[in-house]
């Protein structure tokens, strides 16, 4: 049973604070939806999460332990997915994937590729790829090698009704497997059992 | 509540106290140094009357290392401990910091004609202090580089301490290598070889130089907390735009 | 370990498949050293006495090219926001990406180094001492040019201020580097210099991958 919470989080950009005050508690198989207006924090607060933004105060904690200690079994322990897709046009679909997944120590790149519905795209370098493909090869990462924590900051851009289909299978899979997920997101998407976190309120 | 947004009114207020004293410290300590240097102190035996650059040239090139140095403890004060007034006195202290610099190179290569036949000289005295020039520059510029403050602070923080290894290059330089430059004859350990007709005035010079320095640093700092001061307004208002 | 090789490889990839940069830098490099012979004349006893100082000087040029897209490509992609999450410390992941820039870049500039050794007629003397000062020198430039290429991201202007940050750095390098080979020229001893080029290379393997990695840091917030 893995616990993963933040206490009393202050989130500052540029000199603007965005959010204050916040507090989130995550336990293994529990998702976290992150709603809020344009610039209300919601990217902000999953690079919180991930430790690519340290919080100006507050701490985020795994297991009771500061994430800040050791970031990079922090970063072993999670899957992020930005905005940008991380897609390098000059590589084939599959070495795009094969590297990030041999950084972590191998993994399924195929089955991976599979659980997106782009297979047939293994040898297609990125520059071919359409956003929705690209985007789908960047969800294709947090499969490749299983992590116990999803970041994941509006997956659904891109995505066409199918995959994101695809996308709630995958994530309750993750959960049933015990692992934990967090989303922004503009549009519903169907999940089960979340919580909810309005980032309005902390401004 | 975060020192970062607190606001800096203890520090102004203590501003306000020292500034006024330290531009009279800087008066008459530079009235009274130059006096000495220029009229009282003797011309020397070799150089003549043109040592009296030295008067300039000295405590500059110190205060171009002393500002250096200030700013590169206050950049680490900044990055560790994120401490905004530490932050601001190093942004402030690089254009002082890069004026000294070029002041002790003007003055050196204009001590230079006389002394050596030439204005510069390739040597390393002069040219770790050419790059100490070119490391303000450099500064300066990085931290203006960046839309977003904070950035430009903080890259242009780790620069600075990534240049701190030239400070003691510079230092060194003329005890570590045989140049043209000579070596330092007051910062020693076996205590000074200048006369004391020469090393008061030169003394003077120097405390006058560093009250300017602090009289000046202290308006630049002011100015950037209103600067800051501005820009929150500007954020406020953008945002209030947003909610209409 | 195997992580450490894995993006040395990938980063090797890209610049094999990426518009043949090291091909352009090299060019650069012949082109910039070319223009020597025009500048100061073609007698051959000037071009002699300068060449060493000419290679250097285009060679710490050609390195600079490069050096903005160390980082640049990855913090526009966002593959150095992952890159930075990734469970390996980030300071091996900036020596590797040195590693690979210095592949593509520092080792074609030395293969190329004696062919322009001889358009500028520099003494056989010195061959072989060019050669070993660039081997020594370029993994320097390659280091220190990591932190300005990393400390420039997100930034107005980023390749022209990088030249800026960087080139002042980029001198005791240079000077001992030319140093060496002028000393083999003269009959004298290298070994000083060489040591000094040296204990530079170590002392930025040891100080640059450090606050280049800080710098990357605070560039992906």
């Amino acid at each position: 049973m893995n616990d993963f919470s933040g206490k009393n989080l202050v989130c500052v950009r540029g000199e603007r604070t965005v959010f204050q005050g916040l507090d989130f508690k995550l336990e293994s198989g529990g998702a976290l939806v992150l709603v809020g207006a344009n610039g209300s924090g919601k990217s902000s607060l999953l690079r919180l999460m991930a430790g690519l933004l340290p919080p100006a105060e507050g701490t985020i904690t795994w297991n009771g332990e500061d994430t800040t200690e050791d970031p990079e079994s922090h970063g072993g322990r999670l899957h992020y997915v930005g905005h940008l897709d991380a897609v390098k046009p000059v590589l084939d679909v599959a070495e795009n994937l094969a590297f990030w997944a041999g950084l972590r120590s191998g993994g399924a790149v195929m089955a991976a590729l599979e659980a997106f519905g782009i297979s047939h795209l293994a040898d297609v370098p990125g520059r071919f790829l359409s956003a929705g493909q690209k985007r789908r090869v960047s969800l294709a990462r947090i499969v490749v090698r299983p992590a116990p924590l999803w970041l994941l900051d509006e997956p659904t851009t891109a995505l066409d009704k199918a995959t994101i289909k695809r996308l709630e299978g995958t994530i309750a899979r993750h959960r049933d497997g015990g692992g934990m997920v967090v989303i922004s997101t503009h549009s519903d998407m169907g999940l089960d059992a979340f919580q909810m976190l309005d980032l309005g309120d902390f401004s | 509540m975060l020192h970062r947004f607190a606001n800096p009114t203890r520090f102004l207020r203590l501003a306000d106290i020292i500034q006024p004293w330290m531009a009279w410290a800087t008066v008459l300590l530079m009235g009274a140094g130059l006096y000495m240097g220029l009229v009282v102190a003797p011309a020397d035996y070799q150089q003549g009357e043109s040592v009296r650059i030295m008067y300039v040239h000295v405590p500059s090139s110190w205060m171009a290392l002393f500002c250096y140095t200030g700013m590169a403890i206050s950049a680490a004060v900044g990055l560790i401990w994120k401490h905004p007034l530490a932050d601001l006195i190093a942004k402030s202290t690089a254009p002082i910091g890069a004026s000294f610099a070029f002041l002790s190179l003007l003055t050196g290569s204009l001590w230079g004609k006389p002394m050596w036949g030439t204005y510069w000289v390739w040597d390393a005295r002069l040219t770790s202090m050419l790059v100490l020039l070119f490391l303000y520059l450099g500064y300066m510029a990085l931290i203006e580089a960046f839309d977003d403050p904070t950035r430009g602070t903080r890259a242009s923080s780790i620069l600075v301490l990534v240049g701190v290894v030239n400070v003691p290059i510079i230092k060194f330089s003329v005890d570590w290598w045989n140049t043209l430059h000579q070596p330092s004859s007051v910062l020693k350990m076996s205590g000074p070889s200048i006369d004391a007709s020469m090393l008061w005035p030169l003394l003077l010079m120097a405390l006058a130089f560093t009250t300017y320095y602090l009289w000046v640093m202290l308006i630049r700092v002011r100015a950037e907390v209103a600067a800051n001061r501005i820009r929150n307004l500007r954020f406020r208002q953008a945002r209030g735009q947003g909610e209409d | 370990m195997c992580d450490f090789i894995n993006i040395i490889r990938r980063d090797l990839l890209l610049a094999l498949h990426q518009g043949m940069d090291w091909v352009m830098v090299v060019m650069f490099f012949i082109i910039a050293v070319v223009l020597f012979p025009f500048g100061v004349g073609p007698e051959p006893n000037i071009l002699a006495r300068i060449a060493a100082g000419i290679i250097w000087v285009a060679a710490l040029l050609a390195s600079m090219l490069s050096l903005e897209r160390l980082f640049q490509t990855d913090y526009e992609d966002g593959s150095l926001e992952l890159l930075v999450l990734s469970p390996m410390a980030l300071e091996w992941i900036v020596l590797a990406k040195v590693i690979a820039h210095w592949l593509t870049t520092g080792l074609p500039l030395i293969l190329a180094a004696p062919l322009l050794a001889v358009l500028l007629n520099m003494n056989t003397d010195g061959f072989l001492m060019l050669i070993a000062a660039l081997a020594l020198g370029t993994p320097s430039l390659s280091l220190i040019g990591a932190v300005g290429a990393a400390l420039v991201l997100g930034s107005r202007r980023g390749g022209v201020l990088l030249s800026l940050l960087i080139l002042p750095l980029f001198i005791p390098v240079l000077i001992f580097g030319v140093g060496a080979v002028d000393a083999v020229i003269g009959g004298f001893e290298a070994r000083a210099h060489m040591l000094i080029l040296g204990g530079l290379m170590l002392g930025s393997l040891a100080l640059c991958p450090w606050a280049a990695a800080a710098a990357v840091r605070q560039a992906v917030e």
